[in-house]
């Protein structure tokens, strides 16, 4: 056992030379040069200013912007600190609900996200809408930027009677943001909120 | 279900068999003598680093003294894996700054990456420095999975040597498939992902300010060069908490498509190797087609299953065409992340890209047979080859039964000692898998971590169990481990590991000093489509019978629960 010590010890620090430091170093460098916007988190800059990442939801709540997907995660209380409450979106913790299909509490979340929906869209219900099932269940990440067209279009009465726009404005706009499959396979359509939203503000 | 789904699970079958002899002839040469030109210029490096380590490159091992210097090795990657671990809060790139993990913890942790299992006790982000990620966590990733490989060689050589007393050299064998496949592949895909989005980066969290005017603070990190070994090594440890799902380890349906196909490269590729090496091509795609037919019928169930909307939601009206969304990512969708979980529980590898604890009880129950089934579908990167190689032996030994001669795979007469340890290497995991659930579902400190109540609760730790034994690494992360849990799992992983490997190698040995006998016209051929009926119907019966009372208590009687409206 003793002589085979060395071979181990001094693999063990090669090994842990190459693929340890060297390795992601040089990986570093060469995404530093090669792709330094998606190395650093793919930001989104509005005015210099970063605004988010293009690949990390956020929580919008106003009426005024396309809602995300409910999310799971939770992090430190705004007011006190040192106290534990959902939060969001919170980039610096990711989490699922890990709740089970036969669960009373992911049951209980869905009903009140279904109200919450209802009370929140009086317009796309009278018109028919069933309710998105995007909408009232939380991603795996707890962090996903995307929704589905069906979940756009049923927020379209209300952000337009909020900012005064014609559905039909909005219904292209979506339309126009909506990601096709790549090459008809990779992906669902899908639709980036923060981008969505981004695109929502910049119309006159 | 859709036919773009169905289409994108064809597209990854296609892929997968293409790949398959590409890699298995890659790996084959870098095992063997010839490297062309590239061989000329690293092979003198080589020898340096070899008189450097006082190995012997010429002297080859014999089965135990290849399981010794294993052992030797892993011994020392534990010990300074949890050593990192502990003195984390004491060492240099740490900028939130995060304290050190306690004992049980990093003792987990260290066995967790050092047996290739990654199953993680700890949420990344808020746990891991970027040392520990670094230089603790990726060079396992990195040697767990080179150590596998090796150890597949190894029992390669078993079957394909007559009268030899050796198996090859463990120390040359980890160190070209560390250098020569492993790292190449992980600086390509690495920057591949880098260019897709994963962040690469040594800098602190970002902040901003949102359109709402809310903060938002965002990790980062060097994540793709983690992610890139994560998923070529069969690892599955990922960087943030929720692995794959997370947009910054997996931002695009591409990335998806080929962190699958990562996955799956090397454990089919081996297949390629096995037949090459044993001088008959045929061989290994015998075996690739008994692991891709599994696979199928697992992603088709998996997919079906996920296809279908929870029924209490439907109820209050929401739509259900979309499938069962919770725990699931919009990018990917239904077939996307039906796939991903079944590919990544056939091989061993455990990272997700949708919370498996929220699929419905039949989706769920997927991921957890093909886990119980040994790990064998394609598998962890070489420790799946070794471990079909297990069941294709059971597999002959039953034929021979049947027909009254003694069995016979690959010019090897296979008896009693070969039988022995086969059997060990089947049956211990598994063992130890449903002696652990059960002690854990009747003491306190196990029921406490559970999240969910009924027979969710049960498969809860089931789930966690079975994932250790096959040295898998995904979760129903609802559990909160504590120090029972760690402590448990840990042992469960290591026996998992090595009570494969010990016997596995111990069958090579035997195997590799047996005289190779010519075929003759009573010969089972192990190549036809006789014999890979035969040990899918092995593996099956083997799975089914040990764990099938295991599986009704869970997610069958979740499934009739779900189907009356009854919730927990």
């Amino acid at each position: 056992m003793l002589r085979e010590l060395r071979p181990a010890l001094v693999l063990f620090l090669f090994l842990s030379v190459v693929t340890g430091v060297l390795y992601p170093l040089a990986i570093t460098g060469a995404a530093s040069v090669l792709f330094p916007r998606q190395a650093g988190g793919s930001l989104v800059l509005v005015d210099g200013k970063p605004v988010g990442s293009e690949l990390i939801g956020q929580n919008f709540t106003s009426p005024r912007y396309f809602h995300p997907r409910p999310s799971a995660t939770s992090g430190p209380d705004p007011v006190d600190a040192s106290k534990s409450g959902p939060l969001p979106y919170n980039a610096a913790a990711s989490v699922g609900s890990n709740l089970g299909p036969t669960s009373k509490s992911l049951v209980d979340r869905v009903t009140a996200s279904v109200a919450a929906l209802r009370a929140e869209n009086p317009e796309a219900l009278r018109e028919g809408l069933a309710i998105p099932a995007d909408l009232v269940t939380t991603s795996g990440s707890g962090l996903d930027p995307d929704i589905s067209p069906q979940a756009a279009r049923f927020q379209v009465s209300r952000i337009a009677a909020a900012r005064k726009l014609p559905e039909e404005r909005v219904h292209d706009l979506i339309l126009r943001m909506t990601q096709a499959p790549l090459a008809g396979v990779l992906g669902e359509p899908r639709i980036n909120v923060l981008r969505l939203n981004l695109a929502l503000d910049a119309m006159k | 279900m859709t036919i773009t789904g169905w289409t994108l699970i064809a597209a990854f079958l296609v892929a997968t068999v293409l790949l398959t002899p590409v890699a298995g002839n890659a790996m084959t040469r870098v095992m063997g003598a010839s490297m062309g030109a590239v061989g000329r210029f690293f092979r003198p490096l080589e020898a340096g680093l070899y008189r450097l380590a006082g190995i012997d490159a010429a002297r080859e091992q014999s089965w135990w003294g290849y399981a010794l210097a294993m052992l030797v090795f892993k011994l020392v990657c534990f010990l300074v894996v949890y050593s990192f671990l502990r003195l984390q809060a004491h060492l240099p790139l740490n900028p939130l700054g995060l304290g050190s993990l306690t004992p049980d913890l990093a003792y987990n942790t260290a066995i967790s990456f050092m047996t290739n299992t990654n199953w993680q006790s700890y949420a990344g982000e808020t746990t891991m420095s970027y040392l520990s990620q670094m230089a603790a966590l990726t060079v396992q990733n990195f040697t767990s999975a080179a150590a596998g490989i090796a150890i597949a060689f190894a029992v390669f050589r078993g079957f394909a040597r007559g009268s030899a007393k050796t198996i090859g050299n463990f120390w040359v064998d980890l160190t070209r498939i560390t250098l020569y496949v492993l790292v190449p592949g992980s600086v390509v895909l690495a920057l591949f992902l880098v260019w897709q989005g994963v962040p690469q980066t040594f800098s602190n969290s970002i902040a901003v300010t949102t359109l709402e005017g809310a903060h938002q603070t965002i990790a980062v990190g060097p994540v793709a060069s983690q992610e890139a070994i994560k998923m070529l090594g069969t690892n599955g440890g990922g960087f943030f908490n929720t692995n794959s799902a997370h947009p910054f380890e997996n931002p695009t349906p591409l990335t998806n498509f080929i962190e699958m196909l990562a996955i799956f490269v090397i454990g089919g590729g081996l297949t390629s190797a096995f037949g090459r090496m044993v001088g008959d091509r045929r061989q290994g795609w015998a075996v690739f087609s008994v692991m891709a037919a599994l696979f199928v019928v697992g992603v088709a169930v998996t997919y079906w299953a996920e296809g279908h909307a929870n029924p209490a939601f439907a109820a209050l009206g929401v739509d259900p065409g979309l499938g069962n969304m919770e725990g699931k990512e919009t990018r990917f969708g239904i077939a996307a992340s039906s796939l991903f979980a079944t590919v990544t529980t056939d091989a061993s590898c455990g990272a997700v890209n949708a919370m498996h604890e929220s699929f419905l009880p039949l989706g769920g129950m997927v991921p957890l047979v093909n886990m119980m089934l040994g790990e064998v579908i394609f598998g962890g990167v070489g420790s799946g080859m070794y471990g079909f190689l297990l069941f294709a032996v059971v597999s002959v030994f039953i034929a021979g039964l049947m027909v009254g001669r003694t069995p016979e795979y690959l010019g090897k007469k296979i008896e009693a000692r070969e039988i022995k340890m086969t059997m060990l290497g089947i049956l211990v995991p598994p063992m130890m898998i449903l002696t652990m659930t059960a002690i854990a579902i009747v003491v306190a400190p196990g029921t406490s971590a559970m999240s969910a109540s009924g027979p969710h609760g049960f498969t809860e730790v089931l789930y966690e169990y079975t994932s250790a034994g096959a040295n898998n690494g995904s979760a129903f992360s609802g559990l909160t481990a504590n120090s029972f849990w760690n402590i448990t799992l840990g042992i469960t992983m290591m026996i998992g590991r090595f009570f494969v490997i010990i016997p596995a190698l111990a069958l090579a040995g035997s195997l590799a000093a047996k005289k190779t006998v010519a075929p003759s016209v009573g010969t089972f051929p192990t190549h036809g489509g006789l014999f890979i009926g035969l040990v899918i119907g092995v593996i099956l019966i083997v799975g089914g019978l040990t764990f099938l009372p295991a599986l009704a208590l869970g997610p069958i009687v979740e499934h009739l629960a779900m189907g009356a409206g009854t919730l927990y």
